[in-house]
Order: C-alpha cells, then structure tokens, then sequence
C-alpha cells in the first residue's frame, strides 16, 4: 500500500512486532541517561503496581487505568522536553504525571480522593492537572486531549515562545474525527504540537485489527495532511528519547506538527475492572518476557558494567521508599472538607 | 412585460440599499447578466437578471436606502402600451411587500421595531446621568465590544468559520481582520468539534479566545468540549485550571430556515455548574455584556439572536460600558403583573405591555439578560410586589428557562402569589418550515396578552 510504504520508508526503526531490542539500531544513551531512564520508568511501575493494590482493598474507587507496559513511551518523551512543554493525555496518565514530575503522594492521594490530592479529591484518576509541572490532564473523554492539545501549541505559536505541546493518545482515540480536524488545523496553521499515539494494540478489549483499518500504520494517517510520521519501537526507551528529539526539533523550529506512533504493550486490563479474556495470557508474557522496556535498560546497564546489581538495588529500594509513603500518605490523609463541594466551580471574576 | 423585484438575500432580510447600476436604461439584458448590486446588513451582492430584453426603465435609482423586499426595481422587455410606473425620488416610495409568505418573522420584526419606536428606554442605574446615548445596531455593539477587548488585551482573540476573509457570516465581525490581523482573526475550517477543543485548550493555557459559532445549531459538535472540557476542569483540578473563553453565536429561530437551524439553547447550557450563559435583548446590553463576558475568568456561553443583529437600540457612549453578568434589568416599571423574559422574547414582553397598558393593566417586565447564574432576587422582589408573573422564551416548554422560573418563584414567593405563575414558550415540536406552521410554533404577543390577563382574572 502507498501510504504505508512511505510511512514506513521514512522511519527510523523497524516495527518490533517480533524485533528484538539487540536488532534496532538506536544511539546509545549515557550511562547517566540509562539510569534516568530507569529510575523513571520503575517509579512509573511500582506506583501502578500499588494503585492496583490499594484498589484491590477498596481505597481507590471509580475507573482506574494503569500504564503498566507502557512507561518507555512518556519517559522517552519528556527525556527530550524542555521547560515550559505542555504534556496532555487521556485517563490512562498516572504515568505521565509522574514523568512530568508531579508528586508521587499528591497523585496517590488522589487516587484515595483525598483532601491532598492534587485536584483536592474531586477528579480522581482521570482527572488530574498540574498548571506548575505544565500537565494539562487527565481527560475521560476518549479523543477529546487531542484537539485539547493542539489548543496549547496554538498558545506557544501566540506567544511566540519554542514550547512544544505533547499530545497523547491511544489507537482507540486515533478513530475519532475530531483527532482528524485536529491534524487538519495543526498542519495549516503549523502549530508546535506532537501527536503521540500510544499504540498498545487494544481499544479497551477489542483488538486493533477488529476496530481500525491499517492498525499498526496509524501515524500514516498524518500522511493525508501533511504532517510527518514515524513509528517507533515504543518497547525501548532510547527509540522514543530519540524519536522525540526528531519530533521536538522539528516544531521548535516552525514546522509545524509532527506524529510518532509508538508500538507499545499494556499488561494489565484496560482498567482495574477488565480481566483482559480478548487476548491470550502467553502473549502478555511474551511481551513482559522479551520486550519489557524496564528489562532492556536493566540489562543493558548490566552488561556495559555501567551499574552493578547492587546498584540497581539501591534504585529500587529509594523507589519503593518513595511509593510507599506515597500510599502511606494516600490511605491516612483524610477526606476533603464537605465544604470543598462547593468550592472551584466558578473562578471568582 | 417583467418587472424585476428587490430580492430577499438571507432568511431574515427586510429590506436593504440599492447600491448600484451596472446597466443603464435601453442596454440589452440576458439572463445571468448582473444588473445591480444591492448592500442588505450582512453583506453586497449581485442581482442578476432572469430575463432578456432591452433594460426599459430604472423604478430605484441607485443609492435608494431601505428598499423594502420584493418592490419592482426596474422592468425589462419592450414597452408595454401602458406606460412603465414613474422612477420615484429616494426615500419617498410607497414600499410594500407583496408576499408577506416570504417572511413569516415580518409581523415578528415589526413588533421588533415598533417595540423600539414606542420604548423610550427606562433610565438604567448602572449608566450614570446625563450620558450621551448612541444609536447602535445589536451586530455593531457586539462588534464594538469584541473590538474595545482586543484593543485592551493582546491575549484576546477571534476564531470561528467565516469571521475574517469573509468578514463574518453575519458580519458581527467585519473589519475586524483587518484591524487586528490574521493572527488574531482566524478563519476555521467547518469543524467545529475540533477548533473548539483547540480554543479550550488555548483558554487552559492562558489566552482568551472568543469562539464564534456560525450559529449554535453547529455548536451541538462541540458540546463535548464546552461542557466536559471548559466547564469542569476547573472544579476537576481543584481550582488549578481555569477556561477564560467567550463561545458566541446567533441562537434560536431565525426565519424559514426549519428544525436543524432553529433552537434556542438557553435551558441546555444553563443547567451546567460551571457555565455562565446569558443572553442580551437590546444593544447596550449586548455590548456591556460583551465586555463583561470577555473579562470574566470562566466559560461564558453568550447567545444571540440574527433578527435582532439589525435592530437599533440607545447605547450609552462611555469609554468602558460594561454590564455585570448575572444582573437582571427592570425594563418597565409596573405594578399589575410581572412579565420575566430574555432575549429575543422581551419582543413579545414588551409589546404585550404595550397592548395590556392600553387596556389598564400595568405591567413590569423583567429582562433577564443573564440566564446562569440567574438573578433571582430582582424577579421575587418584582413578584412579591406585583404578586403575579408570566415568563416568555421562545425556546422549548419542557424542562426550559421558564419552567425552572416558575419552580423557583413557587419555592421563594409562594405566599405572594396571587394567581399561578404562567408560561409562554415555543410549542413543543421541531421548528416546521411552511410559513403559517413555523407562525404557530413561536410564541406571540396575543399569547402573552393572554397569559397576563388569565394571571389578574380579567378575562
């Protein structure tokens, strides 16, 4: 197919459906870089992994999506952001906040719909902001981040400023129309934004080749607009980060929008209620077992000697101090004050 | 012999200028050739001609202002035996529409202007005395107040379909892309879900976008990003983010132009916490609002009406005229019966006073103005002294603006009330497009006449 061929002709990276890590030819990090890289990705883990936890026992309520497998994408992703870049997403966007730097206890917090969450316990997991850290949510309305998104790069082109908008999105959302219009007016009017579609292959529990024509081309679509795309081997953390060092340079300097779709892999259900029965648990283990994008950089770290497992176990122990105060703070902060029920629905004009 | 007629170039057109010739007396006419230009509110346009002959006579000479619709501009063809009717001097022709089918809303608009014509406009608090007044159309106060804005804040802007090359499809925002530039008048692609989102999205980020809807029948594509995204992330994000966004557009019934274009939305949005709405009737409203709508730190759904772009109202002429939201406004004193409307329906409020004056009963009709938040207090003081109200939209009767008033002044006024309080609406079907059904389906001045006198027990 046309369209596919060019896409694909342009790419940096094969797609990793059954690529390995060994096979990609990614410039390598530093040694400081692959240690940041882990460190982020496992907080990512680890916090997801207790916001399971603590909805299992019933102190997290409502929808709960977890990024459990996906952590290479954002990490990567902000890796290559600067001050001032604006980050988006859906409700899946524990992740993201914690990459943007968002505290790890006020997101918890949250979760248990405290009074120290970070939106003070009224938008749960779907719903959280952070003007100071630029993350701009945390939205439950599939499709609806996008044109969202775009809004903030329209807001850097207005300024006049080199901030880039990263607007996330799922292969679910890429069969909305309004992330369609979307394309149509970032490319006319050139506006500084990367569409970054997660591509984990299901739309809740249908399957990508169910629901979606050219499933695993989908920044090709950006092809019929004018807007450059790669795919990228979401799986490695140093495919992303230099992905987004493409994407970022091109809209800081005037080009306008810019696709990465990023081929990656959720292992838990689409949220804590899905027990996931539309796909086979051996093709969750082959994904956790070859591809896992903490995996890699643990390995790699490894074999150059850049850190020792002692090394790595010292990142983990600071990792779990950190979640579990985080989880401390979230199940014995108290509730919001019955008077917030009333507070923040109008700014005071 | 064909007499060629002043054409009705939109669905609300009355009348307009005859601008200009591009034929003289005896040239050779064929069809499609363009004879004139003729300038209605909205925008210049050709006439072209359907017949063919020599051009015999010229019935409206060029720059003739307030050409009624459908008067005979000019005849084409041979010369009959009898002679063609004299060229009239300018301002002096009997004019008539002859085919009152074609404008169902004309009894609707001369209500419009006669409502004007007999209101001298009650002595508003807020202007202080002695302010010199201006006559203003509703589309120019609009404009006025978009442009006093962005002169005063680099972070507002324009964006919407047609509002900049085109200079607005209902030319609230003509000159304005010239004015303030490309960068500040944007031209949108028909897609309104997604610049929509994209004004949000700028709005989340700090600027202040003002969105114009073509009309608001289109914004039901966006109605996800004006509820979901503007109006509850504020509250979702525990204060942090904020939407300062004005969406605007023609609302309601127009004229002739049937279901999907004709719908007031007044109950929809104002039943969302988060939302302000309101919706002016005259021009000093619409330009004091305007203002106050641009300024204000959330979400602002501001609702006009196309008939009423092309009526002129006093505007006070002061540097920085702007009308607090959720403030409404005693539009006449009286002390029989209160009359609540907003919009387009203190049309029918006020020429009902008018012909219930005529009659004794004094009447004091309240113009809302703000629908969200919704000024209680100067309905129930009104109520409490007159002790009975009817309240008029022309949106739909259930779960609407009026129903929710009715609810609340039972609930605070109950003990004052002398008579049930009373409604008049739209009648509860999709707008019909045949001229006598469209007619039905709107509320009327005998409607309300009626509500007034069932209310104080004189029928």
């Amino acid at each position: 197919m046309a369209v596919k061929s060019a896409y694909l002709a342009r790419k940096g990276d094969k797609p990793p459906k059954g690529a390995k890590a060994s096979d990609l030819k990614n410039s390598g990090f530093s040694a400081k870089e692959e240690i940041q890289a882990y460190r982020d990705m496992l907080l990512i883990r680890r916090f997801e992994e207790k916001a399971g936890q603590l909805y299992g026992m019933g102190l997290i309520g409502g929808f709960c999506h977890l990024y459990i497998g996906q952590e290479a994408v954002v990490v990567g992703m902000q890796m290559a952001a600067i001050e001032g870049d604006q980050v988006i997403t859906s409700y899946r966007d524990h992740g993201h906040m914690l990459a943007c730097g968002m505290d790890a206890g006020g997101v918890m917090a949250e979760l248990t719909g405290r009074k120290g969450g970070i939106s003070k316990g009224k938008g749960g997991s779907m719903h959280m902001f952070s003007r100071e850290k630029n993350f701009y949510g945390g939205h439950g309305i599939v499709g609806a981040q996008v044109p969202l998104g775009a809004g903030l790069a329209f807001a850097n082109k207005y300024r006049g400023n080199k901030n880039v908008s990263m607007a996330y999105f799922g292969d679910g959302a890429a069969n909305q129309g309004q992330v369609y219009e979307t394309f149509n007016m970032a490319s006319i009017w050139k506006l500084p934004v990367i569409f970054v579609i997660e591509n984990n292959r299901y739309a809740m529990g249908t399957a990508s080749t169910r629901s979606t024509a050219a499933s695993e081309a989908l920044g090709a679509r950006g092809e019929a607009f004018g807007i450059p795309a790669e795919q990228v081997d979401g799986m490695d953390v140093r495919a992303v980060k230099e992905a987004a060092d493409r994407a970022t340079e091109h809209c800081r300097s005037g080009e306008g929008p810019y696709i990465l779709e990023m081929m990656t892999y959720r292992y838990r259900g689409h949220s804590m209620s899905d027990p996931a029965k539309y796909r086979t648990k051996e093709e969750v283990q082959k994904m956790r077992e070859e591809q896992d994008p903490i995996e890699q950089v643990k390995a790699r770290l490894l074999k150059s000697n850049r850190a020792s497992e002692d090394d790595l176990k010292k990142i983990d122990a600071e990792i779990r101090d950190i979640v579990t105060k985080a989880s401390d703070f979230a199940t014995n902060d108290p509730l919001p004050d019955e008077s917030e029920l009333w507070t923040d629905i109008y700014v005071n004009a | 012999m064909p007499t060629i007629l002043m054409p009705a170039l939109s669905p609300t057109m009355e009348e307009g200028k005859l601008a200009k010739w591009l034929k003289n007396v005896g040239d050779a006419v064929k069809p499609g050739d363009i004879i004139a230009e003729i300038e209605t509110d909205k925008a210049t346009m050709e006439v072209e001609a359907v017949d063919e002959g020599p051009l015999t006579s010229i019935l409206i000479p060029a720059g003739t202002e307030g050409v009624k619709v459908n008067t005979p501009i000019a005849v084409i063809g041979e010369a009959d035996a009898a002679a063609p009717p004299p060229a009239h001097a300018p301002g002096t022709l009997p004019y008539e529409a002859t085919d009152s089918h074609t404008k169902p809303h004309a009894e609707l608009q001369a209500t419009v202007a006669a409502v004007k014509a007999a209101q001298p406009a009650p002595a508003d608090p807020d202007i202080p005395a002695g302010t010199e007044m201006v006559q203003m159309t509703v589309r120019e106060a609009i404009r006025a107040a978009m442009s006093e804005e962005m002169r005063r804040d680099p972070d507002v802007f324009l964006m919407g379909e047609e509002v900049g090359q085109y200079q607005g499809a209902y030319k609230i925002s003509q000159g304005m892309l010239e004015e303030f530039g490309d960068k500040r008048v944007i031209d949108t692609p028909i897609t309104e879900h997604g610049f929509t989102g994209i004004a949000v999205g700028a709005a989340f980020a700090g600027l202040k976008p003002i969105v114009e809807f073509m009309t608001f029948n289109f914004a039901m594509q966006a109605i996800d990003h004006i509820i979901n995204s503007a109006a509850k992330t504020l509250y979702m994000s525990g204060g942090q983010m904020g939407c300062p966004i004005v969406f605007r557009g023609a609302n309601g019934a127009a004229a002739r132009v049937a279901a999907q274009h004709s719908q007031d939305y007044a109950a929809w949005y104002a039943q969302i916490p988060g939302l302000k709405v309101v919706m002016p009737y005259t021009a000093a409203d619409a330009k004091g609002l305007m203002k106050a709508a641009i300024r204000d730190p959330n979400p602002v759904v501001f609702l006009e009406n196309e008939i009423l772009y092309g009526k002129s109202f006093d505007v006070p002429k002061l540097d920085d005229w702007v009308v607090p939201i959720g403030k409404a406004r005693i539009a006449r004193p009286g002390n029989d019966c209160t009359i609540v409307s907003f919009g387009i329906g203190m049309t029918y409020a006020h020429a009902a006073a008018d012909k219930l004056a005529d009659e004794g009963i004094d009447c004091e009709v309240i113009d809302l103005r703000s629908i969200r938040p919704l000024d209680l207090e100067t309905v129930l003081a009104s109520v409490r002294k007159t002790n009975r109200c009817v309240c008029v939209e022309e949106g739909y009767p259930r779960f609407s603006v009026t129903s929710e008033l009715a609810a609340e002044i039972m609930t605070h006024a109950f003990d004052y009330l002398d008579a049930p309080v009373a409604r008049v609406a739209g009648k509860d079907v999709p707008m019909p497009y045949a001229a006598n059904l469209e007619k039905l389906a709107l509320p009327n001045v005998d409607e309300v006449v009626a509500a007034v006198k069932g209310v104080v027990y004189a029928n």
